[in-house]
């Protein structure tokens, strides 16, 4: 099969619109139930959380929530957004940055009422980080 | 083969357009406090330094408009925030502040070096009267008006451009 | 003093990149005299533009506290190579080196570039002074590193700990040598494209950039990778974060470009999709750049967010990107065709891996930018991880490494030998290894399974090429391809296996206990505090055993005084056949227990091996063809005598 070189870009040019044609609509696919979504408290108790699906969680860790299961590595606290509260279930070494009192972003999934978490985010800006200062840190 | 060559720069201008959108429209990542348009918490604070009285709320709902600055020594945008601070306090706007996580010696040694435009400032050493304020970090400032109650927040350091702005809440907070 | 010094040789630089673009568009009937003056500002803006970044390392390494950028991000209590490092690990600084690297490739360029008509040099020494104004006025309107604190602090803010670490002082620098390599690619099209001379000997031209720049990528992204791996201590290799995405990019687009500029050199075709690849390839570049300093995503390790600066940077990216397209849309037609090809050969063999390293690129793109455009169109929040990357690019990178069996082996133009013979030996230790994974491993899912199968048969396949050739008289370059491509191999080798065969646990432990995971038993001994140079840390002592020998590994869960930060550094102990990884976490006050968490990675290695035998390989190619360059010269001068 020997192609004119007029034909032969054009077949190129049509390949090469069909791929991203075919990039946007395998993207498209991926993203349909992939891309997790970002809710508050208020949102999952207002029942606006979309189910089965990936979501992050945003908020505030609330003070004095902060349980450890007795395996010693799954922990259960509070998010709050000042409006609402969702319980979170998480396994797995926490984040330097996490404490009681401070903004976390936990991914996971809702399992009936219970947020269950994957990972927790530390959302990192260091101008915004608050030092402890030895001797004054009190264990929680 | 003729239309297809203008593609890429059709959807080049696409994604700037949603680029431009989301320059013009800042994502809020920041926790904003839930406490625009509410009294302030009841607290009181101790000094932070001596010689310097501490910071309770009921100072600050004495009938006028006061800029609260939530600080520390150890924090390099507040040193950048401090003659902003100065000037403030020029124009006539009382200020107190929250130094929070702090030694009083640090606490001085920075007013010492940046200036002091403070009337009062509490010692908050476990960022508690901070969270409650619904502040995440420092620096930030609030305006809270004659009757303890918060009318805005600033959140990070007041600069030259945010002059007007400050200013204007404090005027509207009268 | 310096740092005055510094910032005036930046306004020097400055002008002389105006100067340079006024002369180089004036320059089109102009010819030899102009081409002079050109070459002698373009050195002169490069020579600059290093003394301008040599004058902020030296205030680095004084520890200038009445420098803002100093202050903000040095300590003088840190050992000099991250005081020499920190010069680059922020905004600034780093933008600094790359329009420093930019001007030195410039310089470069309009010194030793000999296969363009003047023309086409005038044309793109013209854009590469367009492009460094544009960053000349960024950083000294909007990002200056010199600009002064008064007063001085006492101390500075110190280094992101994270960032102090060998590993990481020289990742950026890789890297941004291979985004601005790749303006140089650029340039070229840009000046091609404006004088309509697009053929072999401007592929010729590019390519030793492009490879050079695709070398130094590779590089980056391995070594980015592979400290990620050890110094956050989650055992993943790849997080598919918007920073790491910024710099996949531009590689997914320079390695197609790279292949298409070889169907441009040997046959003088794909001259329209090479010229869209080289300008796609900076962009994403630029792109990259936006993203990472713009804040419009949130990523664990994006610059301070400054939505001036993103305005900035997306005014410069519009103009550039947007005049290139423009410049493309209207010229492409007018550039002549190529020789045709059949379907079955080199030539399809090469538009094929550019279409699907072309849809990997656009995939990655719209994984990357969605959540943006998501919320500018419906203001929903979303984010986008890597259940969607590893789902969509995935099997497309599959395809692309089963296509890789075959097309290096195809003749050019025409290829009307039997294929299957070629493809045999491959496909045959493939599927032999992909029967042997079910009784080894029935329950690891369908990519890993297929991901192992498909790199274990490459690995013959890469160098299949090499098969009936007289070794030692085969160009060092096609050396360097059969080198590339098994490096390919392995890291996907390298990658399936940590995606199938990783075991962890996670577990609660006292000194004294022991930990099982995989074929390793565990102890943990004791847990001592220890201290260095700017910090303190709480170390494990582990002693871990699968048979005989014991090797120990001491994970830390580090505190850094100067920014206050904790970190953990894992412990890895590596053996030929994977690594076992160590993290330490925190005790529970009330039952004393320490918090453990272990990995053990079989043939996890060989992903950033893989990573190591592509640059090498690009490497030798690189060799060859200036050897080849440089010989063919002497000849030629030889045989005028």
């Amino acid at each position: 099969m020997n192609l004119r070189p007029k034909h032969q870009r054009l077949v190129l040019v049509s390949l090469a619109v069909l791929a991203l044609g075919g990039a946007v609509l395998l993207a498209m696919w991926g993203l349909s139930d992939r891309a997790a979504y970002f809710v508050t408290p208020t949102d999952i108790a207002a029942g606006k959380a979309p189910h089965g699906q990936a979501i992050r969680l945003g908020g505030m860790v609330e003070r004095g929530s902060l349980t450890r299961e007795p395996d010693g590595v799954t922990i259960h606290f509070t998010v709050s957004d000042l409006k609402a509260e969702t319980p979170v279930r998480y396994r797995g070494i926490t984040p330097d940055l996490f404490k009681e009192g401070s903004g976390v972003v936990a991914e996971g999934r809702m399992e009936g009422g219970l947020f269950v978490a994957d990972t927790i985010l530390a959302k990192h800006d260091e101008r915004y980080m608050p030092p402890q200062m030895a001797g004054t840190a009190t264990p929680r | 083969m003729s239309r297809a060559r203008f593609l890429p720069l059709i959807i080049f201008g696409l994604l700037v357009a949603a680029g431009v959108w989301r320059l013009a429209t800042p994502k809020d990542d920041r926790v904003a406090s839930q406490l625009e348009g509410q009294k302030l918490p009841v607290f009181a604070l101790p000094p932070a330094l001596p010689g310097k009285p501490g910071l309770t709320s009921a100072d600050l709902a004495t009938g006028t408009p006061r800029l609260v600055n939530i600080f520390a020594s150890w924090c390099v945008p507040c040193a950048a925030e401090a003659p902003v601070l100065m000037q403030l306090k020029r124009q006539g706007v009382p200020i107190d502040a929250i130094a929070i996580r702090d030694k009083p010696e640090d606490v001085a040694a920075f007013l010492a070096q940046y200036g002091d435009p403070f009337t009062r400032i509490g010692g908050d050493q476990r960022s508690q009267v901070q969270i409650a304020l619904g502040s995440s970090g420092v620096p930030e400032s609030f305006v809270v008006d004659g009757k303890g109650v918060i009318r805005a927040q600033h959140i990070g350091p007041i600069m030259e451009q945010d002059v007007p702005g400050i200013l204007q809440a404090m005027e509207e907070a009268r | 003093m310096i740092a005055e010094a510094g910032l005036a040789a930046l306004w020097l630089a400055a002008a002389l990149a105006a100067l340079q673009l006024a002369l180089a568009l004036g320059a089109g009937g102009a010819g030899g005299r102009a081409m002079g003056t050109i070459r002698a500002v373009a050195i002169a803006q490069g020579v600059l533009t290093l003394t301008a970044f040599a004058a902020l390392i030296a205030v680095f390494l004084r520890t200038d506290l009445s420098v803002l950028l100093v202050a903000e991000n040095s300590h003088a209590a840190k050992p000099w190579l991250y005081k020499f490092a920190g010069a680059w690990g922020n905004h600034e600084g780093s933008m600094l080196l790359w329009v420093t690297v930019l001007a030195i490739a410039g310089a470069v360029v309009a010194v030793f570039e000999r296969h363009l008509d003047e023309r086409t040099l005038s044309a793109s020494l013209a854009a590469q002074a367009a492009l460094a104004l544009g960053f000349f006025a960024f950083l000294l309107f909007a990002s200056n590193p010199f600009e002064r604190l008064n007063p001085a602090p006492l101390a500075g803010r110190g280094l992101n700990p994270l960032l102090q670490d060998p590993g990481l002082a020289f990742h950026p620098p890789t890297l941004y040598l291979g985004y601005v390599g790749l303006s140089v690619a650029f340039s070229l099209a840009v000046g091609a494209l404006v004088t309509r001379e697009v053929g072999p000997a401007l592929a010729r031209a590019m390519r030793p950039w492009v490879l050079g720049a695709w070398i130094l990528l590779t590089l980056g992204i391995t070594a980015g990778s592979y400290w990620a791996y050890y110094e956050l201590g989650w055992g993943g290799w790849w997080f598919w974060d918007p920073v790491e995405n910024a710099s996949l990019m531009p590689w997914l687009a320079a390695t197609a470009l790279l292949h298409s500029l070889n169907v441009l050199a040997a046959r003088g075709g794909l001259r329209a999709w090479t010229m869209m690849l080289a300008l796609v390839a900076f962009s994403m570049s630029m792109v990259g750049t936006f993203l990472v300093r713009s804040g419009i995503l949130t990523s664990v390790h994006a610059f301070a967010v400054d939505p001036t600066r993103g305005s900035f940077i997306l005014a410069l990216l519009t103009l550039y990107i947007g005049a290139a397209l423009a410049l493309f849309a209207l010229r492409i037609a007018t550039v002549k065709e190529g020789a045709p090809f059949d379907p079955l050969s080199r030539e399809g063999a090469l538009v094929a891996n550019n279409l699907f390293l072309s849809v990997i690129l656009g995939i990655v793109l719209i994984g990357t930018l969605y959540p943006l455009i998501a919320e500018a169109a419906t203001g929903e929040k979303l984010s986008v991880g890597p259940p969607y990357f590893n789902a969509t690019a995935g099997p497309l990178a599959l395809i692309l490494a089963a296509l890789m069996m075959i097309g290096p082996q195809l003749r050019w133009r025409r290829d009307r030998s039997a294929v299957l013979p070629r493809l045999a030996p491959g496909v045959v230790i493939g599927i032999a290894a992909l029967v042997a994974t079910i009784p080894i491993a029935p329950s690891i899912g369908l990519l890993p399974r297929l991901g192992l199968a498909l790199g274990i048969g490459l690995i013959p396949a890469s160098l299949a090429p090499l098969a009936g050739r007289a070794l030692r008289r085969t160009p060092l370059a096609i050396w360097g391809m059969c080198l590339a491509h098994l490096g390919v191999a392995v890291a996907l080798v390298g990658m399936a296996s940590d995606s199938a065969f990783t075991r962890e646990k996670l577990t609660t432990a006292v000194p004294g206990e022991q930990v099982e995971v995989g074929p390793w038993i565990v102890e943990l001994r004791s847990i001592r505090p220890v201290a260095g140079p700017n910090w303190t840390a709480l170390e494990a002592e582990m002693r871990a055993s699968k048979g005989s020998g014991v090797n120990v590994l001491k994970p830390q869960s580090r505190f850094f005084t100067e920014p206050v930060t904790t970190t953990n550094e894992a412990a890895i102990e590596t053996d030929w056949n994977g690594q076992l990884y160590a993290v330490l976490g925190a005790q529970d006050v009330a039952t004393g227990r320490w918090q453990v968490r272990l990995w053990w990675k079989p043939f996890v290695t060989l992903i950033w091996l893989g990573g190591a035998l592509i640059a090498l390989g690009g490497l030798l190619a690189l060799i060859g063809r200036w050897w080849r360059a440089f010989r063919a010269r002497r000849r030629f001068v030889e045989a005028e005598w």
